[in-house]
């Protein structure tokens, strides 16, 4: 353990190193592992073919989220098949069984479609407790980096790799490089994290963090909520970034106290005490650094095929030779249906979507509903809103948000990952567009040949009232 | 896996930046629970138009495809690597490619390469020109060498690659097993874990 000034992601590293050896990769511990129905199922063939059991089943958890339906979901009974099930496609259902068949064979805890703790991935982590600082969580999932809001070295893992966590609690690494975001000055009223996330990757670009965990700080990092360092935080791979992370602070320990999974007592002082020390020492050097200036940013709204194609609302549709690769924004506003010099403001939509792990969090459901309350969905739009779990759902019903929302027009789902990724029915039809309050506006992502803009749950909600792009300042 | 020394086949050239891997395998065919069967899904929003270039005959039976800047980004479905496999790719050669994306690749037998982007483009015309280059991607060497596809001298571009992985690659060694060599390690390592740390169950 060296004693050189160390940054917070190799302070958690080192602390996780199981073995190191000149010319290798470091073998880590892994201290939570979420697994869900899409990217587990050849994991568990593996282990059964080699004769192998799921070393820790208590630091795995596993919950159904990118398959499951958002409407026709009645509680702990809901019905996987047969009159009443929900699900009408019989081979998301099998991924669903398969779940449910691997949980119970290899012992792990579930939270399936119906029950009270069901959610997507990296909502419930947090929302348990279960996402504490300091500690390595890894998912089948890229979004995985949203738990470095916590002050977690986090991110995600393909299927090979979810086999190897089953099977043996670590993951052979080479040590990421480190980069600091540092966003100076507080964000002006009415821009959320969301947008400041999108003007970070419209900076850097979708590669610009490879090869990195970047670490977020400054004023405008520690003013966010830990619903708004999420949101941040999730969207580091957009950048490149395998993840990225922001120190605990009060915030992060308020938020943890009291939680199912959260220590109690003696263990939550110890806890805290560890915690408060999870921080970049002041002399420590990063191998990057990139800074930007909150005070100039305002809502952001991207407008192609990738995350970096990304601009404030206020701007208009690029030109292809104003943008660094040419060919490439050619190729997206074919797609998105675009012409260079169009007023962002000006682009209608059919579709507007309020969720994801991005921002299907409790706060993201509060801004969108002020923004739409005793306003009206306008003609032609569908606005989907669908929590980021069932708990968020019924602490959204229990504070009347849900009335809001279905006074206003709009659709009032239960959990699930839904219209991010359209693996279950909630899509969008060819020439579709969208605005939608995911990660990812890549071709056909929420749907063959759908076109998405990503915003903020407040321009979701102002957008959704005059069925264009729109900023909730000109409402 | 299948261990990787050296390859030589054709290439075909994705001539595409920000290739993500929702385009690679769109989400509606990652409900298999199997590991085959990908490689109809492979690009197959792109490849319903019949200009795309693997529709092209003069590529088929090709088994390099040389991409344009950031690869395999986004999403971390490692059935991305599995339809390219199963297509046939046994390498992709580009000049950046997404994290998750290269790791799996490595898992799963498939070979990314990174090059300049100023040889990318080369490579991409000799493989587009008639006849076609022959690419060989040797791992043992990390190096790609390219010859004809009218190119005025033939290209031997070195490559890097970790020590491990590249060892791990030419012997086809499953990780899990290299992992449980240091069972006691890890072991060792849970007993030192503090108790406020949480359990799921």
């Amino acid at each position: 353990m060296s004693s050189a000034p160390r940054t917070l992601a190799e302070k958690i590293w080192d602390a996780h190193v199981v073995r190191h050896a000149e010319g290798e990769p470091d073998l880590l511990f892994i201290d939570l592992h979420i697994v869900h129905e899409v990217t587990s199922p050849q994991a568990f063939d593996g282990l059964r073919a080699a004769g192998r059991k799921v070393r820790r089943p208590d630091l795995t958890i596993a919950t159904e989220d990118h398959n499951v339906p958002t409407t026709g979901v009645t509680g702990p009974d809901t019905p996987l098949e047969g009159p009443g099930s929900p699900i009408t496609d019989p081979v998301s259902r099998t991924q669903i069984a398969a779940m449910r068949a691997n949980a119970a064979e290899f012992g792990l805890r579930l939270h399936p479609m119906g029950d009270a703790g069901q959610g997507i991935v990296h909502v419930i982590g947090p929302q348990l407790g279960l996402t504490q600082p300091g500690m390595t969580i890894v998912c089948g999932d890229s979004h995985t980096s949203t738990h470095g809001a916590f002050g977690a070295v986090a991110f995600g893992i393909g299927t090979s790799e979810v086999e190897h966590v089953l099977a043996t609690q670590s993951l052979p690494q080479i040590k990421p490089k480190t980069m600091a975001i540092n966003v100076e000055g507080a964000l002006p009223d009415g821009v959320t994290a969301k947008d400041l996330i999108l003007a970070i990757i419209g900076q850097i670009g979708t590669g610009g963090g490879q090869g990195y965990i970047v670490e977020y700080r400054g004023e405008a990092v520690r003013a966010l909520s830990m619903e708004g360092r999420m949101t941040v935080c999730n969207m580091s791979i957009e950048a490149g970034a395998r993840a990225g992370l922001v120190a605990p602070d009060e915030t992060t320990f308020e938020y943890l106290k009291g939680r199912p999974n959260a220590p109690q007592g003696a263990d939550w002082d110890a806890a805290v005490e560890y915690w408060k020390s999870l921080r970049t020492d002041d002399d420590a050097v990063f191998d990057n650094e990139v800074t930007i200036d909150a005070t100039t940013l305002s809502p952001y709204v991207t407008w192609g095929t990738n995350p970096g194609q990304a601009l404030p609302l206020a701007s208009v549709v690029p030109a292809p030779t104003e943008t660094k690769d040419p060919s490439g924004t050619e190729r997206s506003l074919t797609y998105m249906g675009l012409t260079a010099g169009t007023r962002l403001k000006d682009i209608a939509v059919d579709t507007v979507f309020v969720g994801s792990c991005t921002n299907g969090r409790i706060e993201d459901l509060r801004a969108a509903a002020a923004v739409i309350d005793g306003r009206k969905v306008a003609d032609g739009v569908r606005m989907l809103v669908v929590p980021g779990s069932m708990q968020v759902r019924a602490q959204a019903e229990a504070e009347g948000l849900n009335a809001v929302f279905t006074a206003a027009g709009a659709e009032w789902r239960s959990a699930g990952c839904s219209m991010c990724l359209g693996m279950n029915p909630d899509t969008l039809k060819p020439g579709e567009r969208s605005a939608s309050t995911s990660n990812r506006n890549f071709e056909g992502r929420q749907g063959k040949g759908g076109r998405t803009h990503l915003v903020s749950p407040a321009v979701a909600a102002a957008t959704a009232v005059t069925g264009r792009l729109t900023a909730p300042a000109d409402l | 896996m299948e261990p990787f020394v050296t390859h030589t086949g054709r290439a075909v050239p994705l001539r595409r930046t920000n290739v993500d891997t929702d385009q690679i395998i769109p989400a509606v065919y990652l409900k298999r629970v199997s590991r085959d069967g990908f490689g109809e899904g492979l690009f197959a929003a792109w490849r319903e138009d019949p200009a795309f270039v693997l529709n092209q005959p003069r590529y088929e039976g090709a088994t390099i495809l040389v991409a344009g800047r950031d690869f395999g980004t986004g999403s971390s479905r490692e059935h991305a690597v599995w339809a390219l496999l199963d297509y046939g790719f046994r390498a992709v050669i580009a000049p950046r490619f997404g994290d998750i994306f290269r790791t799996n690749s490595t898992k799963a037998g498939l070979l990314p390469v990174v090059l300049p982007e100023k040889v990318v483009a080369l490579i991409q015309d000799a493989a587009e020109a008639e006849p076609p280059a022959q690419l060989t991607v040797d791992l043992d060497a990390r190096t790609v060498y390219v010859t004809g596809g009218g190119l005025a001298q033939d290209i031997a571009e070195p490559f890097q690659i970790d020590d491990y992985t590249r060892w791990r690659l030419m012997e086809g060694l499953d990780d899990i097993g290299l992992t449980l060599r240091h069972e006691d390690l890890i072991s060792a390592f849970e007993t030192t874990r503090p108790s406020f740390l949480p359990t799921t169950i």
